[in-house]
C-alpha cells in the first residue's frame, strides 16, 4: 500500500508540475464570461477595475460570472456573497458597482 | 422534510407564511435588491463496484433581503435516488429525499461583523460553505474526510463571521459559531461550537485557513483542520487542499483542475475542458462512528469537466479506491445546469 501511495504522490505531482510548466507559456485569460468594460469616464473605469478585481478575488475563485444577471437582483447576489465569502461592506459595494456600473 | 414521514404536512402551514412574510417585504424591495432564486439542477449517475445508480437533483437557493441589513437565505435539496432494490440485484427502486440544507438569517451589524441566526452551513474547514453546490464543485463527490468537524453539514445556533483586517495585500477573515442540539427531523443538530480562521492573499490568490470544532454532547471530541487554496491570475488553475484530525481518523485531500482555456480561448471547444486530479487519504486511529472508511483508504479520482454554454456543465471521472477491505473502480458522470433569476419582477429605478 505505502508504494502505491508513493507512486500517487509522484503522479500528483508530476501533473500539477507539468500543467504549470505548460501554462506559464501563455498569456493569462480573462475569466470565463466576464462582462466587457463599458467605455465610460476614466474614474468609472477605474472602480470598475477594482471591483472586476475583487469580484476575480473573491467570488472568482468558486465560480465564473453568472452569464445571465438581471440588474434587479444585484444587490441581492453581492449581499449573499458577502456573506458566504465574508467581503467587508467596502468589498460589497465594489463588486456591486463591477455587476451594476 | 422526508414527504413519506408526512412531515411536509405538518410543517407546511408554517413555511407557507414564512414564505409569504417573505414575499410581501421582498415585493418592498429597491431596484437592485428583489430576492432571487439560483440553485442548480443535476443528473447524476454512479458506478461503484460495478452496481449503477441514478440520481435527478433539483438544489434551489433562495435569497430575500430585508432592509438594509438583512437577508434571509436557504438551500433545498430534492432528489431521487435510483438503485437496485437488493443493494447490488434486482429492479431498480427509487428513495425520494427533500430537505433543507441550510435556513438561515443574516444581520450584516458592521461593516465587518455579520450574525447569523438559524440552520446555518457548518464553518469547518472549505468544502462545506463552498464547493457542496451541485453546479460548483469539480467532482460528484464529497472528500472522504467530508465528515470531520461538520456536525452533519449543518448547525442550529449563532454565527459570527466577517472581515477582521483588509488591506490591498492581505485579507483575514474569521467565523465562530455555537449550536445546539436538536432533533426535530428537519432541522437536527449537534451541540458544538468552533471556527475557521484564514489567511488571504488577494495579489496571489493563495489562502491559508485553520479550522476547529468542538463537540459538547455524548463522546465529546475535538476536529482540527487546516486549508490551502492556490489559484494563480496568470494561469486558470485551481489547487485546492484540507488536512483534518478528528476523534477517530483523519485524512487529507489535494485536488488541482486546469482549464484549457488558455488554448483558443475559454469559449473555444477546447477551451471548455477542464482536467480534474484529486488524491485523498484517510487513516483510522480508532474505531468510531464517524462516517470515515473503516479502515486506511486511498483514492484517486482522475476528472474531465466540460463546459457548455448556457451555464450547462458535463463531469465525468474515474477513481479507483485502494482500501485492505477490497479495491474498487468508481465511475462518475454528471450533467449540471445553473440557474439565477429574480424571485419575481422587481421595481424599476
Amino acid at each position: 500500500m505505502k508504494r502505491s501511495m508513493v507512486k500517487d504522490l509522484v503522479l500528483m505531482t508530476s501533473v500539477i508540475s507539468s500543467t504549470l510548466v505548460l501554462a506559464q507559456t501563455s498569456p493569462a485569460p480573462k475569466p470565463a464570461g466576464t462582462a466587457a468594460k463599458p467605455a465610460s469616464k476614466a474614474a468609472s473605469v477605474k472602480q470598475e477595475d477594482v471591483g472586476q478585481r475583487k469580484f476575480d478575488a473573491n467570488c472568482g475563485r468558486c465560480h465564473s460570472f453568472p452569464q445571465q444577471l438581471s440588474p434587479s437582483i444585484t444587490g441581492t447576489v453581492v449581499r449573499h456573497m458577502r456573506v458566504r465569502a465574508n467581503l467587508s461592506a467596502e468589498d460589497e459595494k465594489d463588486i456591486l458597482r463591477f455587476l451594476a456600473p | 422534510m422526508r414527504l413519506k414521514d408526512g412531515l411536509i404536512v405538518r410543517n407546511a402551514r408554517w413555511i407557507l407564511c414564512v414564505l409569504l412574510f417573505l414575499a410581501i417585504w421582498g415585493s418592498r424591495a429597491d431596484a437592485q435588491n428583489t430576492p432571487l432564486i439560483s440553485g442548480g439542477v443535476g443528473f447524476l449517475t454512479t458506478t461503484n463496484g460495478g452496481v449503477t445508480a441514478l440520481q435527478p437533483v433539483i438544489s434551489p437557493v433562495a435569497a430575500v433581503p430585508l432592509g438594509e441589513h438583512l437577508l434571509v437565505e436557504s438551500r433545498a435539496y430534492i432528489s431521487d435516488f435510483i438503485a437496485p432494490k437488493n443493494g447490488n440485484s434486482g429492479p431498480y427502486q427509487g428513495d425520494f429525499f427533500a430537505g433543507l440544507q441550510y435556513l438561515q438569517l443574516d444581520y450584516l451589524a458592521t461593516p465587518k461583523v455579520t450574525l447569523t441566526v438559524g440552520d446555518f452551513l457548518t464553518p469547518f474547514a472549505t468544502y462545506n460553505e463552498r464547493l457542496t453546490p451541485i453546479w460548483i464543485s469539480k467532482l460528484q463527490d464529497a472528500p472522504l474526510i467530508y465528515p470531520i468537524g461538520n456536525q452533519q453539514g449543518s448547525s442550529i445556533g449563532v454565527m459570527l463571521r466577517g472581515n477582521a483586517y483588509s488591506a490591498p495585500h492581505v485579507r483575514l477573515n474569521y467565523t465562530g459559531y455555537f449550536s445546539v442540539s436538536s432533533s426535530v427531523k428537519q432541522f437536527t443538530g449537534e451541540r458544538a461550537s468552533g471556527g475557521r480562521f484564514s489567511m488571504y492573499l488577494p495579489d496571489k490568490r493563495l489562502e491559508i485557513g485553520a479550522s476547529y470544532s468542538r463537540l459538547l454532547q455524548g463522546q465529546q471530541g475535538n476536529s482540527a483542520g487546516v486549508d490551502v487554496w492556490w489559484e494563480p491570475y496568470r494561469v486558470p488553475l485551481a489547487i485546492r487542499s484540507e488536512y483534518a484530525h478528528g476523534p477517530h481518523s483523519q485524512g487529507y485531500w489535494v485536488e488541482a483542475g486546469y482549464r484549457l482555456s488558455q488554448w483558443s480561448g475559454p469559449d473555444s471547444w477546447l477551451g471548455r475542458l477542464e482536467p480534474v486530479f484529486r488524491m485523498q487519504q484517510t487513516f483510522r486511529d480508532s474505531p468510531g462512528q464517524d462516517q470515515l472508511p473503516a479502515v486506511n483508504t486511498q483514492r484517486a479520482d482522475f476528472g474531465l469537466d466540460y463546459y457548455l454554454p448556457h451555464e450547462v456543465r458535463v463531469n465525468t471521472s474515474y477513481s479507483r479506491q485502494f482500501a485492505s477491505t477490497g479495491n474498487t473502480n468508481i465511475w462518475e458522470t454528471t450533467v449540471t445546469y445553473r440557474f439565477l433569476f429574480p424571485a419575481w419582477k422587481g421595481r424599476s429605478k
